[in-house]
């Protein structure tokens, strides 16, 4: 393909470019930005009430959404590789349905259905719970939107490790959890990982579903990237910027153990 | 310990993989499910090793019905067809596997695991392989830790799918004579599913052959090659030639046309073919020469009879040197040996 040298450079170099100018140079000014006021403003912001609370109900939200979509993804891939039944594709593309529906939708559907006027609003009302403009609407937003994560990065891996390895330590007299112990999780454990990260990071970031359940009660049902958004509506731009900042970390935090798990698959497919 | 296959039929929605099977496989006998793609050993075998549910009929290992057990305390040892070994585990592990998974009180200490392991390992002949992987095994050796896998556990009957369908020709004639030689040493029931009825003829003290679902003949090796009980049969375990005819008064001749009545086809290896020069008799069928060719001491005469179809016939190198054939040639050729079947009991 000597022919196609200068195409190749003028890509490589287009795309890096692409990146630079799209992704780096906003990134580096979320930091500046946050420093623009110096260390004494980005600390005040972080460390306010109401954006520890935004932290705190964050982290919550994700410690409670991360395992239920990681135990869910587990079951539904498993299910769906090494089992034959009707209604396969139907569940493969349910899965998927939260990739296709837009958040905001996603919001407005728990709304429909949980609000005091919704569907089910009166039974939930009558039992005295709050799920809309609380910490349960949030969860379930959440939920929702990081469901397919996991299962879909487990689905491919667990399709190509077959039923054979399985079958073989169930003859050997494994029982059920031995044998997803040592011969399933080992195979799919890098994936599993990888999923993990991209549910979490999805459950911190979403911003479009929770901003509809949550109601946006300070210090109650603001989780980060809505205490950002309060904060950039009121002027108050270096505070935004600060918190964007540490959401920003962990986003490269997040890359940056993506990267590593993908070097680990690589060298550990022998 | 006995296998007893009794009235086992399976399903898999509206497909019948298995009709009505009946089987006795006696102890300690090393037992070839033969037939071809798709005729539902993997399935046999699997069912008997508890893979695959039980639905009609019932399976006896040792007396005891299978289907009445749980999977993991069967007892039996399977060798998958890929040897579906652990990926991440070394050979050790992988051998020593069965025996780490036993509940506390019947785990034998880690010594004795890893004593059990080198003896096993000695007897697949791996010693000084037991810190590898499986991906740093070559074939024949990856099916023989598989084997090492499944004897772990002192399993009480050996089932085998296809154990040597992976590998190449030398090494497969290699580990089916090491397998035989093993397993005259063991001596644990053992099964083993397989394609190649030279595989099956070669290791087997009893060839079980199925066709579609269905048991067509069980006997020894000499017993299913010498008098096959159907052309299935005849056909599957070797080369043969077909020859139309009739049969009248129990007396087979030969026809070229289509019979309308007592139609009959026999069936003759192509070494029990005779090849004559000059026309001795009525009985014979007259041919042209082909095509002649060698492989180590066989001859192979491919010829064409006067209605296109062609004769196979095998000689060796004295039958061969003596008729000095040439391609071209007009011969006479005659049956020493045939077997006829009237066209009722086709089933290929
Ligand atoms: N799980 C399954 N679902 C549907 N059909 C199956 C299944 N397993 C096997 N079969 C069918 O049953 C038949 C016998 O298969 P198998 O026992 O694997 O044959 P063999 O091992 O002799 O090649 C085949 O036609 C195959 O397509
Ligand atoms: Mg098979």
């Amino acid at each position: 393909m000597r022919e196609h040298k200068g195409i190749k450079l003028a890509l490589i170099f287009t795309m890096y470019g692409y990146i630079i100018l799209f992704l780096l140079v906003p990134l580096l000014f979320i930091f500046t930005k946050a420093l623009e006021q110096g260390v004494a403003v980005y600390l005040a912001a972080i460390l306010d009430e109401e954006a520890r609370s935004a932290i705190r109900l964050t982290l919550l939200v994700t410690a409670i959404t991360v395992p239920l979509n990681t135990l869910f993804g587990i079951s539904a891939a498993w299910a769906i590789t090494k089992f034959d039944f009707k209604g396969k594709q139907l569940l493969l593309s349910l899965i998927e349905l939260p990739f296709a529906v837009s958040p905001v939708i996603a919001g407005l559907m728990f709304i429909l259905f949980f609000s005091p006027s919704g569907v089910l609003g009166t039974v939930i009302t009558d039992f005295g719970l709050r799920i809309i403009f609380s910490v349960p609407g949030i969860v379930l937003a959440t939920m929702f939107v990081t469901l397919p994560f996991v299962a879909r990065e487990l689905i491919p891996v667990m399709e190509a490790q077959g039923r054979a390895e399985e079958e073989a330590a169930i003859s050997l007299g494994a029982n059920g959890f031995q044998m997803f112990k040592r011969v399933t999780l080992p195979a799919i454990k890098w994936g599993l990982l990888y999923g993990v990260i991209l549910c979490s990071a999805r459950a911190v970031g979403e911003f479009g579903a929770v901003s509809i359940v949550s109601g946006r009660i300070r210090g109650m049902t603001n989780t980060m990237p809505l205490h950002i958004e309060i904060l950039y509506n009121e002027y108050q731009f270096a505070a935004a910027f600060a918190v964007a900042s540490l959401m920003s970390l962990l986003a490269v935090i997040t890359l940056f153990i993506k990267v590593w798990i993908e070097h680990r698959t690589h060298t550990s497919t022998r | 310990m006995t296998i007893e296959i009794q009235n086992i039929s399976k399903k898999y929605g509206n497909f019948q993989a298995l009709h009505d099977i009946n089987l006795h496989i006696p102890s300690g006998e090393l037992v070839a499910l033969l037939g071809p793609s798709g005729s539902g050993k993997t399935t046999l075998l699997r069912m008997i090793a508890g893979l695959e549910s039980v639905e009609d009929g019932i399976i006896l290992v040792d007396n005891e019905n299978v289907a009445s057990l749980h999977i993991n305390q069967r007892d039996v040892g399977f060798v998958f067809q890929h040897y579906a070994l652990f990926k991440h585990l070394t050979v050790f592990d992988n051998i020593a596997f069965g025996l780490q998974v036993r509940p506390k009180h019947k785990r034998p200490s880690a010594q004795t695991i890893a004593a059990k392991v080198d003896e096993l390992l000695a007897l697949v002949k791996l010693e000084g392989f037991a810190k590898r992987y499986p991906a740093q095994l070559s074939g024949g050796q990856r099916q023989r830790v598989a084997l090492a896998r499944a004897l772990a556990v002192e399993p009480k009957i050996l089932l085998l799918d296809e154990p040597f369908g992976a590998l190449d020709a030398k090494v497969r004639k290699e580990l089916r004579r090491w397998l035989r030689k093993l397993h005259n040493d063991i001596h644990v029931t053992t099964l083993f599913v397989t394609h190649d009825q030279e595989e099956a003829l070669d290791v087997a003290d009893r060839i079980v052959i199925m066709n579609k679902g269905k048991v067509e003949q069980v006997g020894a090796p000499a017993e299913v090659y010498e008098s096959p009980v159907s052309p299935f049969v005849y056909d599957f375990l070797g080369n043969v030639n077909l020859f139309r005819g009739r049969v009248i008064d129990g007396q087979f001749s030969f026809s070229n046309q289509a019979e309308t009545t007592n139609e009959a086809v026999g069936y003759v290896r192509p070494h029990h073919i005779k090849i004559e020069r000059e026309k001795t008799s009525d009985a014979v069928i007259s041919a042209t020469i082909t095509f002649i060719h060698t492989i180590g001491p066989i001859w192979h005469i491919e010829m064409r009879r006067d209605d296109d179809t062609y004769i196979e016939v095998e000689l060796n190198k004295e039958e061969f040197l003596l008729l000095n054939l040439q391609v071209g040639e007009n011969v006479y050729v005659s049956p020493k040996e045939m077997k006829v079947f009237i066209p009722e009991d086709f089933s290929i």
